[in-house]
């Protein structure tokens, strides 16, 4: 009796596997692997999830926890779900993860990075109109170098009270950032690349980054290719940032300079970001905290996730969709009557979100 | 007058009693311009100041020139300077001469401060942070190899000497010009060894210092408060850097490269320079540069020499060129020429009293 009741399930096991792949051949539904991350993280993932099924975009959710276990050896790894997950669907959504202190593993998001080989962090930059900043024309994108440079984590302790830290920069690495560099560009018609490094000083590091950089230009002559300190970076662009499009660079000087292009537009509450992974994989995620204070209190601002969402259906091809979202989002608010306590408003997560999925729908 | 000219006729060099001399380094790009115009002013307003002028050559691959200059500097104990450009074709061992300069000297503490004023146009109003950055190590120590080829190695230096003398100046300081606040900026949590060092000897030196508040903040999170709340800041201390980018950042938000002045001092000499250090070359030799950021440099050179009268004389005309008359250079919006931007700063200066010679 037990025996025909699990062929049964079995039958219906394989029956429900078939349905998915036809499913998934004719109308081509892509599974992304969400992680929702802590804190506010999984309240911002269901409201991404519910403006997606408002929108009919054609993605299923997987979702996986990525907490750190210890594997064979002793050495920490993502859980192998996750894992698998990921080198399947290639693409992935994640919501901000903690970092504990004295958890005697590494960060997650250094983790993650090490397990798919991330090697580009893409942040664009673009003003949102209705949240106003003092700098209203922002329209930019910044690639950085994520593997290598400063963050080597290679520090010696020479002499008592003095310490060496090194900053790697490899011939591999800087080619492959430019190549992604220019190949964004192309794709999202963007007219120029700007290598930004400070080779008056680091002579032989960023000059070698400066030089694979200029080789990667020859084979993208319909991209315009230029170079600039970081320094006069950084002075031009708190002046002017409508002169900037691309920039790709190392490591340290690209943290702080999408950091401080996040700034420029509002912060990383409604910044997007995206890491681009050796082997077609890339992992979009919001880059805010997991404010563990108002974690639950539905009071979180879903607008970071939902643009990494949005960045991540243009990456898949999806632009129609992406599109539609994004004039949704930035059309809730610039009307300015439901916004979340973080943008100057009062309204809830939940209301927030559904006023964009109402605003989906009615673009239908 | 008998002394004078009997000691003129003993001593080959330059000498005048009641005068100094400073080392004068032209550099490229806008350099000469700015500082000919330096010596202009002084000349007209009668500053007690003489120039030893020592030409650096920047595409030659000697390091005569650069060992002249720091001669003359050791020789005179001050210099202003302009910025000496870098030439990307030349072999990587050829190494900045601005830093060869600094190390040389020893001028361990970059002091630049910013200050919103009232008539130039920005975004953000009411900035005054003084920035004190470690100018000799860190990621500038100018040591770097190719272990393997293709793969680049450099070092950041952070010693505990060093960091405990640049924390020590900016407590210091701070005191000294009644501030309330100093912040570290770091990247200890990547960094753990190297900015965990130096934000550690930061702590020790403020304890001793217990009516000065200091708390520390991660470097991009700074750049992101500076382009949002800039006002929160009072004094920011940091490694090498840091220093660079958060001092353009600041640069930047009250009006750009040609308002601020900067200086470097070491336990026996003092340099003087643009606070952001550019060479400005797409602009030189078009009379369209700012002087604003060169002139106060002298300003604050003419500080360290203890002659106040004349530069706060000189500082009160440049400000009241700037916020009263407003005469401003393309750089801030204007349309003014440096040459009348200076003949105005030296009419305002005859109109203050009678000390000046004919414009």
């Amino acid at each position: 009796m037990i025996l025909r009741i699990i062929k049964i399930l079995k039958v219906l096991g394989i029956g429900y596997r078939i349905f998915c792949y036809l499913t998934h051949t004719f109308l081509s539904i892509q599974t992304v692997t969400l992680i929702p991350g802590d804190g506010i993280g999984p309240e911002i993932s269901t409201a991404v999830m519910k403006i997606f099924e408002a929108a009919k975009a054609p993605i299923q959710w997987e979702e996986r926890n990525v907490t750190a276990i210890k594997g064979p050896g002793g050495r920490w790894m993502i859980p192998p779900e996750a894992k698998e997950s990921m080198n399947k669907n290639k693409i992935g959504l994640k919501g901000p993860l903690k970092t504990p202190i004295a958890a005697g593993h590494p960060s997650m998001n250094l983790l993650l990075r090490k397990t798919f080989d991330l090697y580009a962090n893409v942040r664009p930059c673009v003003s949102i109109e209705g949240y106003k900043t003092p700098y209203t024309d922002v329209d930019l994108v910044t690639i950085r170098e994520n593997t290598e440079g400063e963050y080597s984590g290679i520090e010696h302790l020479i002499v008592d009270g003095v310490v060496q830290s090194i900053k790697l920069i490899t011939e591999e690495a800087s080619r492959r950032i430019a190549e992604y560099a220019f190949e964004y560009a192309r794709n999202n018609q963007r007219t120029s690349v700007t290598a930004v490094h400070k080779a008056n000083i680091m002579r032989m590091s960023d000059g070698l980054f400066l030089r694979k950089c200029r080789e990667v230009a020859e084979n993208y002559k319909d991209v315009k290719f230029t170079e600039m300190y970081l320094d006069t970076v950084c002075l031009n662009m708190v002046q002017d940032p409508s002169h900037f499009d691309v920039l790709v660079m190392p490591n340290l000087y690209g943290d702080i300079l999408s950091d401080l292009c996040a700034g420029l537009i509002g912060g990383l509450g409604v910044t997007p970001s995206g890491n681009i992974g050796a082997n077609g994989v890339a992992i979009f995620e919001s880059v805010h905290g997991t404010a563990p204070d108002i974690a639950g209190k539905d009071l979180a601002n879903p607008t970071a996730l939902l643009l990494s969402a949005v960045m991540m259906l243009r990456h898949m091809g999806l632009h129609g969709y992406a599109k539609k979202i994004e004039t949704a989002c930035f059309d809730t608010i610039r009307d300015e009557k439901v916004l979340t306590k973080d943008l100057g408003g009062n309204a809830k997560c939940s209301e927030f979100t559904a006023d964009i999925c109402r605003r989906v729908q009615d673009m239908d | 007058v008998i002394l004078k000219t009997y000691l003129k006729e003993r001593s080959p060099e330059p000498f005048s009693i009641g005068r100094h001399t400073v080392a004068l380094i032209p550099g490229d790009g806008i350099g000469p311009e700015l500082l000919n115009h330096v010596r202009e002013l002084f000349r007209f307003s009668c500053v007690p100041v003489d120039f030893e002028v020592v030409h650096v050559n920047s595409s030659s691959t000697s390091e005569g020139d650069i060992n002249n200059a720091i001669m003359a500097i050791r020789r005179n104990g001050v210099a202003l300077k302009g910025n000496i450009e870098t030439n990307h074709t030349m072999p990587p061992n050829h190494k900045s001469r601005n830093n060869l300069l600094r190390t040389s000297l020893d001028l361990y503490a970059n002091v630049m401060h910013c200050q919103s004023l009232p008539g130039v146009q920005t975004r953000h109003k009411n900035i005054d942070i003084i920035i004190i950055r470690e100018n000799t190590e860190g990621e500038y120590s100018s040591l770097e190899h190719e272990s393997v080829s293709g793969v680049v190695e450099s070092l950041k230096i952070i010693t505990r000497n060093n960091s405990l003398r640049i924390a020590d100046y900016a407590f210091r300081l701070a005191r000294e010009k009644g501030r309330r606040r100093v912040t570290a900026v770091h990247k200890a949590n990547i960094m753990k060894l190297g900015d965990g060092l130096f934000l550690q000897c930061c702590k020790e030196v403020a304890s001793g210092y217990p009516d000065i508040e200091f708390d520390s903040m991660i470097v991009d999170n700074t750049t992101m408060q500076l382009v949002s709340k800039p006002q929160q800041f009072d004094v920011m201390l940091m490694p090498n850097l840091y220093g660079n980018v958060v001092s353009n950042v600041c640069a930047g938000l009250v009006g750009g490269p040609g308002l601020v002045p900067g200086a470097n001092y070491g336990r026996d000499y003092a340099v003087f320079e643009t606070a952001t250090r550019n060479t400005g070359k797409s602009i030189a030799n078009r009379n369209i540069a700012n002087p604003t950021a060169m002139l106060l440099a002298s300003c604050l050179m003419l500080d360290h020499l203890k002659i106040h009268d004349y530069a706060n004389m000189i500082r009160g005309a440049i400000l009241t060129t700037m916020n009263e008359t407003r005469l401003h250079t393309a750089d801030i919006g204007g349309q003014g020429t440096t040459s009348e931007v200076v003949q105005s700063i030296m009419r305002i200066i005859q109109s203050g009293g009678p000390l000046t010679t004919e414009i």
